[in-house]
């Protein structure tokens, strides 16, 4: 099982809902608290295991505005776990989910420059690494309705752009789209072979235009009355 | 290596249904407790509105309910201080109710006008509007007239229902949608949900925006207008729809007044009325029976196009033909309207005809069988798949009104009403055109003592008689709604409040009770002057300010707050009572009428009241009739029992759900003492979902009629025709051009104003403050929207979302920035007619060329909403308010009239022209700054370097 995220950028409009909700669950979830700094004051930040990336492609009036959620992509050869000097970054053999272990993590950072996706996030209050769980706390949480036992991102995405699935199942949801979408991981070429995709923009088909005459009535100007009763 | 998985402590939790009020869309929401802290926040999965998804805003209300800017207790305005000095005292709940009782008994025993009750982003208008009409105060509203008014008020008087919040698309069927200008502030999470569902369908998206954010970035196309053209743009589309007969001729003839006969004796107080028979019904054209017919009537085959002789020899014409000789005019060609909309003319026409293929050629059929009003019996619906939605992006013109009809008619022309697919109603919509409800404006009853309004404050005037002024044309409402200036404003024109206060025009006023409304910060024009207002004195009365009392009630600490002479502390909305009633907002969808409820939820743990408590208090304390028994004593113990008792006619009260003894009846019955109860079992909402043969056609659809009128939706049974050609704007055109059989305007201006834009057909024009203001000195049009993550949140203290955005720029156009020398994080000066601001550049491509725009109430005054003084959002975000004026430029020989819509008073925010030049080397940061709001006594909470907010009592990292 190789449990992932599909992203669908033809619908994200980018309104940060699953970035919110992310940091609602998980900051009382099993690496909670997320730290918030200067939460009052100039320039606050913190802690997010899911960020909302804004951008543009071509120029205006062909521009294209992009928005573009980024989080752990939970790779199959996550170079996190690798440079993780004790062991505390490690990918679960079960479900592929990546994971740092809160009390074995030193805060090193080793996994933050391996990652170049910018997936793992330093609380400098717990002097730990944290990053994205797929809501491993919520997933398999048997008190949860069956529904309900999704990432909290995915549960809450109001354009429906994130889905959540088995990526190693060629018939689960997530597989099918990547599939018929086109689906694609960011950044293969490095070789990390990210678990998480990206479905593009789809393509409208042009809509037919050409079955009318120009100008037939305006240069007629005749006004027919037709008989239609109530 | 599968460490085990630790989860919730579901033991210390506890979980409840409520709604939202993070923003005015009001979704359900499920909220998790643990031991009585927030833990969890999420969508409630069956809730007709967000049916399970929640958006940043709700998933943040965590961050709102723990805000240190929480007021805590009541407060006064400390003794010998100035006002807007910010030193209060603070005072017991008892003394706060004594004080602001006794001065409202005074008030209402002498002159009631005297009180000013507005209210901001509220959502229980049915009590406010109640409590003030039974103070007998004509000086109500609610903030639509700086909202969205010309939204609504162009859907109730063209097509019985409207965009804002009274009418939604229909994502199920649709197939092509069109979204104008900004929409990100209304139903939010339901156009998220119904974007993707659209896409997933194949359907196409198009938006016309200047600027291409938000819901625009997934625009299959996106057409780049410049600011304040979506009415001629639109009355192009029309021009195509004509030129190439493509639209619903059955649609029109049945459902609209396009056959209508419309007199035609220039000159004559008749010109442009309909002509009607004895009853007062207005005729067609019977082309089967050659006769005049009842154009209500059924059983009928108008003619839509002619000219007749009526029998006593006057001249008519269909409505059908006036529209098509206007809009086939060249003036409308796509090619002669391009460069004026920044739109190319093969564009315009393209766009017009694939609506046309898609609505004409693409229609939907479903196999529902539905009765006309009329009695026909219909074996299917046909639905025109093309949706549209606006809102802001034409609201805020003071050429919206119009440019909204416009939409309207494309609309009409496609039959693209109440369809599957297409633009479809929401409970208690449709309504008769306008709704029958007119304002209060008797003088000798508003200015009785101690005397409750007959009718509410607010209402739709259909002729010069229902205007809201005195026997000399005198406005007779403190923000001069229904005045000869603004005769639609049915939301009233709360932007002016102020200001006209300020200026005892047109009259003075005693107490300004203003609730959860900035007034003093971003939800003003001309902010800074605002503020000098709230703090004038008035030299005939010393020691007096011009507003001579203040009372500010919100939960939070807002600049307004500051200025208050009185300040109420309210709840959270997971705190109170709360009621979203179908007499109020509507959060139905289209295929269920819908009320919620919300309920305490965490212990307020302070000195706070809600205001609807305070409200019914208040009433009982002032023995307002409907409050208050025959024996003198109080009706309602509390805001529950008031919701639950309180019928506005027999069987329709606040709440729709299980009414009856027992719970037993949906819409209408009797009051059931165990309605809350009934609420909270079932998620904190009711939803009456309509059976197939009620969806659609609402507007002459029998079965559906019948249940209206039972519901108290609609007076009767009767068929709602839309009104292509709008008779009331005619008879206030007749008055403006000095021929109407009744009152009229004497000032030029109004004359003027009248016989110019009261047009009964849509039309467009150039915004009022641009055909003022030199385009070539300010070159821009400046704009603001709110990002999706903080619209109508009314916080950006959230210590979550500030962390999204916590600084505004102005973002220009990169190629236009670049040939004017402007870089990225330049600092700008931003000049208009009105004043300058200094703010920081971003540049971006997806902006129309001659538009600059800003997120708006980012910028705060330092030291308000709980914020440290060094915050971002008061040291480098800005507001572009102090640029706009809330008059027009002064005009030679005129009297100031209000920078708003002629027809509705909508806050005309987005007409804004400016010039931009780059500032000085060295000067940076944005200006005007203001000075730091003081802590309130009661806030003695530290600001913390870091906050680890957590729910759990254990476990922590």
């Amino acid at each position: 099982m190789r449990l992932g995220l599909v992203i669908d950028l033809d619908v994200c409009v980018g309104c940060h809902a699953c970035a919110v909700a992310c940091k609602e669950w998980n900051a009382s979830g099993t690496t909670g608290p997320l730290s918030d700094y200067q939460p009052y004051g100039a320039e606050p930040s913190g802690v997010w295991f899911n960020r909302i990336r804004h951008y543009e492609v071509g120029e205006y009036p062909d521009s294209k505005t992009v928005n573009f959620p980024m989080s752990c992509m939970h790779c199959e050869d996550a170079d996190c776990v690798t440079v993780c000097p004790t062991g505390a970054s490690y990918k679960r053999t079960g479900d592929g989910i990546v994971l740092v272990d809160q009390n074995r993590c030193m805060g090193c950072n080793y996994c933050a420059w391996a990652c170049p996706y910018g997936a793992r996030e330093l609380d400098r209050s717990s002097g730990t690494m944290k990053k994205c769980t797929l809501c491993v706390d919520r997933i398999y949480d048997q008190a949860l309705p069956v529904e309900e036992r999704q990432p909290a991102c995915v549960l809450t995405c109001p354009a429906h752009a994130r889905m959540f699935g088995d990526l190693d199942d060629p018939q689960s949801a997530v597989s099918m789209a990547v599939r018929e979408r086109g689906g694609y991981q960011l950044l293969p070429e490095l070789g990390y072979n990210p678990t998480n995709h990206y479905l593009p923009p789809r393509k409208h088909k042009p809509i037919p235009t050409g079955e009318v005459v120009y100008g037939a009535w305006a240069k007629v100007k005749k006004l027919v009355n037709r008989v239609v009763k109530r | 290596m599968n460490a085990q998985v630790k989860v919730e402590n579901h033991a210390r939790q506890e979980i409840r249904y409520s709604t939202c009020y993070m923003c005015a869309c009001r979704c359900g929401i499920k909220v998790t407790l643990e031991q009585g802290k927030v833990r969890f926040i999420q969508g409630t999965r069956n809730h007709p509105t967000n049916q399970g998804v929640l958006c940043a805003k709700g998933s943040a209300g965590i961050m709102k309910q723990y805000s240190l800017a929480k007021l805590s207790q009541p407060l006064i305005r400390k003794p010998g201080s100035e006002r807007g000095d910010g030193e209060f005292e603070v005072i017991s709940w008892e003394q706060a109710l004594d004080m602001l009782a006794e001065r409202l008994q005074e008030i209402r025993a002498t002159d009631p006008s005297k009180l000013a009750f507005f209210t901001g982003r509220d959502q229980m208008q049915a009590l406010t509007g109640l409590w003030a009409q039974q103070f007998g105060t004509p000086n109500w509203s609610a903030h639509g007239g700086f909202c969205s008014v010309n939204m609504a008020v162009a859907g109730l008087y063209s097509i019985g229902f409207s965009f804002w919040e009274f009418g939604a698309p229909d994502w199920d069927y649709a197939k092509y949608f069109v979204l104008w200008g900004v929409a990100e502030d209304h139903s939010s999470n339901p156009i998220k949900i119904g974007l993707e569902k659209l896409k997933r369908g194949g359907g196409k998206f198009v938006s016309v925006n200047p600027v291409r954010t938000g819901y625009s970035a997934i625009a299959d196309e996106w057409v780049p207008i410049k600011p304040g053209m979506d009415g001629l743009f639109a009355l192009s589309i029309v021009h195509v729809l004509l030129t190439r007969e493509l639209f619903d001729y059955e649609f029109l003839a049945r459902y609209t007044n396009a056959p209508w006969l419309v007199i035609d004796r220039p000159g004559h107080s008749s010109h442009g009325l309909f002509l009607r028979d004895e009853g007062g019904s207005p005729l067609i054209w019977d082309m089967e029976r050659e006769t005049f017919a009842n154009g209500m009537g059924g059983d009928i085959a108008p003619a839509m196009f002619g000219e007749y002789v009526a029998p006593d020899g006057t001249k008519v014409k269909t409505v059908f033909s006036l529209a098509v000789e206007r809009y086939l005019d060249e003036r409308y060609a796509p090619a002669h309207v391009a460069a004026a909309c920044g739109v190319p003319a093969e564009t315009i026409e393209r766009l017009a005809l694939e609506m046309a293929h898609v609505a004409l050629k693409e229609a939907v059929e479903l196999p529902i069988e539905w009765t006309d009003v009329w009695g026909h019996k219909h074996d299917k619906v046909i639905g025109r798949p093309v949706a549209m939605y606006a809102m802001r992006g034409i609201s805020a013109h003071s050429n919206g009104f119009h440019a909204c009809r416009a939409i309207h008619l494309i609309q009409m022309l496609l039959g693209a009403l109440d369809g599957p697919g297409n633009f479809r109603a929401r409970a208690p919509y449709p309504k008769p055109i306008p709704p029958h409800q007119l304002p209060e404006n008797n003088p000798d009853i508003i200015n009785a003592a101690n005397t409750a309004l007959s009718r509410p404050p607010l209402g739709f005037p259909t002729r010069p008689e229902d205007l809201v002024v005195d026997e000399f044309g005198n406005p007779l409402r403190i923000d001069k709604a229904y005045s000869w200036e603004a005769p639609f404003s049915a939301h009233g024109l709360m932007h002016m409040v102020i200001t006209n206060a300020t200026n005892h025009d047109p009259y003075a006023i005693d107490t300004l009770i203003l609730f959860m409304a900035n007034m003093a910060w971003n939800s003003s024009m001309n902010t800074k002057n605002i503020q000098d207002m709230l703090r004038e004195k008035d030299p005939e009365e010393p020691g007096q300010h011009k507003i001579p009392f203040l009372v500010v009630v919100d939960a939070f600490h807002s600049e307004m707050v500051n200025f208050a002479d009185l300040v109420l502390p309210d709840t959270t909305y997971l705190e109170r009572h709360d009621c979203i009633s179908l007499l109020d907002r509507p959060i139905s969808e289209p295929d269920a009428a819908a009320d919620a409820i919300r309920y305490p939820l965490v212990e307020a743990g302070r000195d706070v009241r809600p205001w609807q408590e305070i409200l019914v208090e208040l009433a009982s304390r002032l023995k307002f009739p409907a409050f208050t028994n025959a024996d003198g004593t109080r009706k309602f113990k509390n805001y529950p029992d008031f919701i639950i008792n309180y019928q506005r006619s027999p069987g329709v009260g606040f709440l729709a759900g299980w009414r009856g003894k027992n719970g037993e009846s949906s819409l209408y019955g009797e009051p059931n003492p165990k309605q809350w109860e009934k609420y909270i079992e079932n998620q904190s909402f009711f939803a009456h979902h309509w059976p197939d043969g009620q969806k659609y056609m609402r507007y002459v659809n029998r079965g559906y009629l019948e249940e209206a009128a039972k519901a108290g939706f609609v007076g009767k049974v009767e068929p709602i025709i839309m009104q292509v050609y709008s008779e009331p704007m005619q008879k206030f055109r007749l008055a403006g051009q000095g021929l109407y059989a009744g009152p009229q305007p004497k000032d030029p201006a109004d004359r003027e104003r009248l016989s110019k834009y009261f047009d009964p057909l849509p039309m467009w024009y150039e915004p009022l403050e641009q055909q003022r203001v030199n385009g070539e000195e300010y070159p821009f049009f400046a704009l603001t929207q709110r990002p999706m993550f903080m619209y109508h949140s009314w916080d950006s203290q959230n210590v979550w979302l500030r962390q999204i955005m916590a600084q505004n720029y102005l973002y220009m156009n990169a190629g236009r920035a670049a040939s004017m020398g402007i870089e990225d994080y330049d600092w700008v000066w931003v000049e208009s007619h009105n004043g300058r601001i200094r703010c920081q550049v971003k540049t971006m491509e997806g902006t129309q060329e001659d538009t600059v725009w800003t997120w708006n109430a980012i910028g705060k005054q330092k030291g308000a909403w709980g914020l440290k003084p060094d915050a971002s959002e008061a040291a480098k975000g800005f507001l572009l308010n102090h640029l706009i004026s809330e008059l027009l430029p002064e005009k030679q020989g005129e009297r100031r009239i209000t920078n708003s819509d002629p027809v509705s008073g909508q806050a005309a925010w987005f007409d804004l022209r400016v010039k931009i030049y780059k500032a000085a080397e060295g000067e940076s940061g944005s200006w005007p700054q203001f000075a730091e709001v003081r802590r309130l006594p009661t806030d003695r909470a530290a600001r913390p370097d870091v906050l680890r907010y957590d729910a759990r009592t254990q476990e922590k990292h």
